[in-house]
């Protein structure tokens, strides 16, 4: 099974083949499609390549004079770091046994030549990323590239099939199985809760439509004894084959490993009540970075980074190497600090995400996560950054930001020890990105409408998609799809005598490759240094003459523009004076001192997830696992029971009470903050139209809070309404569909699922469009689309991916269900010991909404006020 | 500002003078002379749906459905004898051409008993084809001077368009962005009205050199009423 150099390699190295590696290479050469689930450091990406490696080890020679042989392997990854940090680690044993493979990167970074020369002369193992799949799909010769294609290696499934991103690779793995019918898909995963949905994914589904995911989200997180044992173990499950719709891969599983050591930070100071800045343990996480050798800081948004940062050099009085890494900073100042990584010569590095998934850097001996871990499975990924061998434990440390926090973090390292994972629910394939890909495949060979719903079908996310839905997006792809059908004549893609669609214009296939992939960042401005400083308070940098330094990285729009000249703010890791916006840049000069402001970020705010969410609620309802807990923690706990109560696992508690002229409501759903926004928007709505005289709400993880005029405790009290009325799931429906209308939410959402889509484009040939037009536009197309044809099918894409997306309305709909008849009030006369952390919040979360006319009256009455009315 | 003026006023407007002639701003986004029986309304655009999806993008095709409901609605409620469209009508030279039917009626119902002037913008540089109304590169009435694009300098009694102006404010940490009328008393430029048409700061370098003072009252269009914000309130951006 192994061919002779592979023998030699692993025995002159004193190694032997570990059992999932030989497996997994067993059922490729059986001719089936494997996943893969296995921890980090189990030899995966070798487990991985392990079929293409012998396979075009044993290959004969290319005859002299034969043509050129295609891509043998596909390799595709989310991260196009991870393609590069592929190339390097294989090269390696590839170099060793003398192989006669050649292997390649193809990102968004590889030079215009290399790429053609690629397609003329393609290696054996192609590392690449959706996108540029994408790209090479949608070519005309796409066919003959890939004729020779026998693998596609996916790594790091588990987080590619949860987004858009996944659903445009499903689309072409697809249309690579249609080119190739035996291609077979290996799959590499972290543990995840449902491997069956990943193992479908691998392979061509059954052509019966059916619901996609039918199962329900309970027995998530099931953890079948994983990690028990501290010796791997291994388990093969055979693939399903044929016609129905459960294809699924071969599954080979890798569990075990060295338990992780965690720990939650014990600090003698005060936990916080509220807040995600976690200040009170600088002092101690210092200390820890002091006793490692490298330290990795985690931290879930980009603003808690620079803080932390900050926080650390001010106590830094050894001058140990502390960096700084997030998705915003200069790619230059990135790889730095990646390379001095690698060298071994930091002492701890802050990072966000970008470091998350499974690089390797370096000597780590210790990972900090500052803030909770919000999903156990993140927790687990993030760990397995410490020590990258299987048999050694990692050693981590939670420290959370505040007291829910630590429920949560007490949760999830109970989570973790018990090997439960979740990742988000796989959902349907979006219809914009089918759009996207509709149009790719007629910018590639022309495309029989027949053939091709057969073959998207093929995908999982698309299994259950139905005729009509999508023939309305050929059509939308056509001519826009509109009722009026005034298109025609500048219709994208024609059906051509022969029956198929074609591009009727190159220029079409050009504004396709512009756009191609499903990733729409928030419009971002360079931050540049310059000397000059400009007037302080509002004004514009046109009357300066701005000289530029260099560019420290990039921050999002929304936020510089509401600085004024002479604000102070915290970026990569330095105090800086906003000195003005010109053309697409934000300039800055060193600042200190005054009130710093710290950019908040649009995304990397991670929900709770369900299964932590019901963790933190078994804990809340059981005092015998308090003692777990800290001191002040469990005292506070008990302080609620005595003030108010503390809800059971499926209860959820609603206390009332007055404070100052208004009278609150309190709710604790435990369901993310997403969820909570749509339930706390849907409540208002209510509360208005029953006279309550709402003013207001805030949302966190946990809880939520409404404030009104009316007197809240006592409506309930007197069943006008009832908290069970209040909280009916009917409000899913018309409150919802109203509310949604004009919402800004719908309308970001629109604006991206319109860029996907290809109805507007992300930018022009030659020039980036800036993000200020895209937005305008999109808005303006929403409206009129909206009054005009409220059933297109983008507003019908749009309004799916509103509900699982930014309004999570999925996860409020099993919640409200989850709920009824177990809602408890709680009347009060003051504020409990639960409702502290959500109440401190309010006027510092800003109320989400509709940039209203109120501020605009402000603004007005100001001018009014200071000229008399004269 | 009296309150006997005010009263004149419609729902929702502003009343302001340029050069000396009193005129209101209308939330709608036309401007209205009463003395002169005069509406003004800039940059209609329409057309611009199909002028892209000539290009490849297929933008709805309801945006001149849009544009000429409101503005019949608006020449009905006024019942102005002068109507003044300050160039860009249409999105391109070809897009007259392209008006669906039904649309050319109801524009020629507008148009019906009214003196209707079409004045040329670089979009529409040529009379728009089979319609009536009389085309000029700019028209003069009572003082004041209806061009498309606004000259460079103070221009005392000049009614432009073409630069889509808006404003932003800052209030409260938060920022509103909107359409207005900017005029500092002696010129005016006007807002674009029809429904895909973009906008552009008015403290951007484009407006630079002529207002008075700088900046202008910007006369921002919210959803039931407009605001003037004076310039040393407004942001760039």
């Amino acid at each position: 099974m192994l061919p002779e150099p592979f023998v030699r390699w692993f025995a002159e190295r004193g190694w032997s083949p570990r059992a999932h590696q030989l497996d997994l290479l067993a059922a490729a050469q059986q001719g089936n499609s494997v996943l893969l689930i296995a921890p980090t450091g189990a030899g995966k990406t070798l487990a991985g390549f392990l079929p293409a490696l012998t396979d075009l080890a044993i290959r004969p020679k290319k005859r002299p004079g034969a043509a050129h042989r295609g891509v043998h392997t596909l390799y595709i990854s989310p991260l196009k770091a991870l393609a590069v940090d592929i190339e390097r680690n294989l090269g390696k044993p590839v170099d060793e046994m003398s192989l006669p493979i050649s292997m390649e990167t193809r990102t968004g970074d590889t030079p215009q030549h290399k790429r053609t020369r690629q397609k003329l002369s393609p290696p054996d193992i192609l590392l690449t990323t959706p996108e540029q799949l994408a790209l090479l799909i949608a070519s005309p010769d796409a066919e003959r590239f890939f004729s020779d294609l026998r693998y596609i290696v996916l790594d790091e499934l588990h987080s590619l099939v949860t987004s858009k991103r996944g659903h445009l690779l499903s689309l072409g793995l697809a249309r690579l199985r249609a080119f190739v019918p035996d291609l077979q898909a290996i799959g590499l995963s972290a543990t995840v809760a449902e491997p069956d949905e990943l193992r479908r994914w691998l392979v061509r589904q059954g052509s019966s439509p059916s619901p996609l995911w039918g199962g329900s989200p309970e027995g998530r997180g099931g953890g079948d004894g994983l990690a028990s044992t501290p010796t791997p173990t291994l388990r093969v499950d055979p693939p399903h084959k044929g016609e129905g719709t459960n294809n699924m891969a071969e599954l080979i599983t890798v569990s075990g490993g060295a338990k992780p050591e965690i720990s939650i930070l014990d600090s003698e100071e005060h936990v916080p009540w509220s807040g995600h800045s976690a200040r009170y343990a600088i002092p101690d996480v210092y200390e820890a970075i002091r006793k490692h050798r490298t330290t990795l800081l985690f931290v879930n948004t980009r603003s808690q980074a620079e803080l932390l940062f900050q926080e650390l050099w001010r106590v830094n009085d050894d001058n140990l190497p502390i960096a700084l890494h997030h998705g915003s900073l200069d790619v230059g100042q990135r790889r730095k600090v990646e390379k001095a990584m690698a060298d071994n010569v930091l002492s701890a590095v802050v990072a966000t995400s970008t470091l998350d998934l499974g690089i390797d850097w370096g000597d780590v001996d210790l990972v900090i996560h500052v803030g909770a871990p919000k999903g156990a499975s993140r927790l687990a990924q993030r760990i397995g950054r410490a020590n990258h061998r299987m048999d050694e434990p990692s050693r981590a440390i939670l420290v959370p930001a505040n007291r829910f926090e630590v429920l949560e973090c007490r949760a999830a390292l109970e989570a973790n020890y018990l090997g439960a994972q979740d990742t988000p629910p796989l959902i349907e394939g979006a219809l914009d990105v089918l759009a996207q890909h509709v149009l790719g495949c007629a910018c590639g060979a022309a495309f029989d409408a027949d053939e091709l719903y057969d073959e998207v079908r093929g995908a999982a996310p698309y299994t259950g998609l139905d005729r009509e839905s999508f023939d309305r997006v050929v059509d939308f792809v056509a001519t826009g799809g509109y009722a009026l059908r005034s298109y025609e004549r500048y219709a994208r893609i024609r059906k051509t005598k022969d029956g198929k669609w074609r591009v009727s214009h190159p220029r079409i296939a050009q504004q396709y490759r512009l756009n191609v992939g499903t990733i729409i960042e928030a419009p971002m401005l360079n931050v540049r240094y310059t000397r000059a400083k400009g007037k302080s308070g509002a004004g514009s940098a046109q009357s300066l003459a701005l000289r530029g330094g260099p560019v420290l990285g990039k921050i999002e729009e929304y936020f510089v523009e509401t600085l004024s000249i002479g604000d102070m703010f915290i970026f990569a890791g330095k105090v800086l004076r906003f000195e003005g916006i010109r053309e697409n840049e934000c300039y800055v000069s060193t600042g200190g001192g005054g009130n710093v402001l710290v950019p908040s970020y649009a995304g990397g705010k991670f929900p709770l997830s369900t299964y932590l969410a019901e963790q933190v609620r078994g804990m809340l309802a059981d005092p015998a696992r308090w003692t777990a807990l800290p001191d002040q923690v469990s005292d506070w706990l008990r302080m609620q029971q005595m003030k108010s109560i503390l809800p059971r696992r499926e209860d959820l508690l609603v206390e009332t009470f007055p404070r100052g002229e208004r009278f609150y409501m309190v709710a604790y759903p435990f369901e993310g903050r997403l969820a909570h926004q749509t339930l706390g928007m849907l409540l208002t709505r209510r509360l208005e139209r029953m006279g309550a005289r709402p003013l207001g709400f805030v949302a966190t993880d946990y809880s939520l809070a409404v404030w009104a005029l009316g007197d809240l405790g006592r409506m309930f009290k007197a069943k006008k309404p009832s908290l069970a009325e209040l909280f009916d799931e009917d409000m899913l429906g018309d409150d919802l569909e109203a509310w949604l209308a004009d919402s800004w939410l719908l309308k970001r959402t629109f604006r991206n699922c319109a860029v996907i889509a290809g109805l507007i484009e992300r930018r022009f040939p030659g020039q980036e469009k800036n993000g200020r037009q895209v937005t305008v536009s999109a808005d303006l197309i929403y409206d009129v689309l909206r009054s005009h044809e409220p059933d297109h099918i983008l507003l019908k894409a749009t309004r799916a991916d509103a509900a699982s997306g930014l309004l999570d309305v999925r996860r409020l709909a099993e919640m409200l269900s989850r709920i009824r008849g177990r809602i408890v009030h709680k009347m009060l006369d003051q504020i409990s010991p639960l409702a502290v952390p959500v109440m401190l919040e309010i006027g510092r979360e800003p109320v989400n909404g509709e940039a209203n006319d109120t501020l605009l009256m402000e603004a007005a009455d100001l001018i009014e006020e200071a000229m008399g009315s004269a | 500002m009296n309150i006997a003026a005010r009263e004149l006023t419609r729902a929702g407007c502003e009343a302001i003078a340029v050069a000396g002639m009193r005129a209101a701003c209308d939330q709608r986004g036309v401007l209205h002379f009463p003395e002169l029986d005069l509406l003004v309304v800039s940059d209609l655009h329409l057309e611009k749906g199909s002028s892209h999806a000539r290009r490849g993008r297929l933008i709805p095709p309801y945006d001149t459905a849009a544009t000429l409901s409101r503005l019949a609605e608006v020449v009905e409620d006024y019942q102005p004898r002068i109507i003044v469209s300050l160039g860009d009508s249409f999105h391109d030279g070809e897009g007259a051409a392209r008006l669906p039917e039904p649309f050319r009626v109801s524009l020629m119902a507008m148009m019906a008993g009214r003196n209707w002037f079409w004045i040329a913008g670089n979009h529409d540089p040529d009379a728009p084809a089979d319609l009536p109304g009389e085309t000029v590169e700019e028209l003069a009435v009572g003082g004041l001077v209806f061009r498309h694009e606004p000259s460079k300098g103070h221009a005392e009694g000049e009614i432009a368009g073409h630069l889509h102006p808006c404003a932003r404010i800052v209030q409260r940490g938060r920022s509103v962005r909107r359409r207005c009328f900017a005029s500092d008393g002696a010129r005016l430029i006007m807002p674009a009205f029809g429904a895909f048409t973009g906008s552009l700061n008015v403290l951007d370098r484009a407006y630079k050199g002529m207002f008075r003072d700088g900046a202008p009252t910007a006369y921002m269009i919210g959803t039931s009423r407009v605001y003037p914000i004076a310039g040393s309130l407004l942001r760039p951006g």
